[in-house]
């Protein structure tokens, strides 16, 4: 799926550059444990996060996901907007609960 | 490794009293790996493993020293603090075992999968500690 396709099923507010939004991702993790994310993660998926602080950027970073969705309506500060397009990593804020949204994504074709 | 003289060495201090730039060093050292042209996979895996250990550093003792040293065959990352030390490594290796306390767990960490991260994604991992002294990981990449 891309990063497009991606924000319109969970309806998501977009912080990405627009040459971001046609990569095509390959799979999905999602969690609130940051160091779960580490042993499980993949280059080029997308992290799913109820968390919100500078290190869901950074551990995205590390393992080279290229977005992370925040679920449950949670706004990100401008500081970690920042480091996530200072790092290419696409941020989207959905209203969805973690299970909504990961439903949404399998519906849509990420199935790892 | 540390006594060749021929190896690069890049030195970060890690703030123990700032959990939100906790990982600065792994960003760097990320980002001058990828310069110097390594594989993608092998960066993933140093910068994995080095973020838990900073990350360690931050959250179980008071920040410390992060060292690198680049050979041609071998990447090797020290991370040295003077914290409260490891009574049980054994235990503290274990997947699931971990002594945060819940405001930590509230940050996304303290999962106990992080040691046990470095181990997997490391070639060697040494973990040499003394409780009231401090801890010293020294993790080893082979790049050859
Ligand atoms: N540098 C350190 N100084 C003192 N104790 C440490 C250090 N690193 C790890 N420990 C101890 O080992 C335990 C296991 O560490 P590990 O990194 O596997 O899990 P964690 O840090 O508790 O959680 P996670 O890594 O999943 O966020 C820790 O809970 C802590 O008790
Ligand atoms: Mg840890």
């Amino acid at each position: 799926m891309t990063i497009r396709e991606i924000a319109e099923r969970i309806d998501a507010v977009v912080y990405a550059e627009p040459e971001q939004m046609d990569e095509d991702l390959s799979g999905a993790f999602a969690s609130d444990m940051m160091s779960d994310v580490l042993a499980f993660g993949e280059g080029h998926a997308v992290l799913v996060t109820g968390l919100l602080n500078p290190q869901i950027v950074r551990t995205a970073h590390m393992l080279d996901m290229s977005c992370i969705i925040v679920v449950r309506g949670k706004v990100a500060s401008e500081e970690i907007k920042q480091l996530a397009a200072s790092n290419e990593i696409a941020m989207l804020e959905t209203k969805m609960t973690m299970f909504e949204t990961c439903g949404k994504l399998y519906e849509g074709g990420l199935r790892k | 490794m540390t006594e060749d003289s021929n190896a690069l060495h890049f030195h970060y201090d890690v703030d123990g009293n700032n959990f939100t730039s906790a990982g600065e060093a792994s960003v760097q050292v990320k980002r001058m790996l990828r310069q110097m042209g390594y594989h993608p996979d092998l960066i993933r895996r140093i910068s994995v493993a080095m973020y838990e250990g900073e990350i360690n550093m931050v959250i179980h003792a008071k920040g410390g020293d992060a060292d690198v040293y680049v050979t041609p065959d071998c990447i090797t990352v020290i991370l040295k603090d003077v914290g409260p030390g490891i009574k049980d490594v054994n235990l503290a290796m274990q997947e699931g075992y971990s002594t945060a306390p819940d405001n930590i767990r509230s940050l996304g960490f303290g999962a106990g999968m992080g040691l046990p991260n470095m181990k997997r994604y490391s070639d060697e991992l040494i973990i040499d500690s003394v409780v009231g002294v401090g801890t010293t990981i020294t993790m080893k990449f082979k790049s050859a």
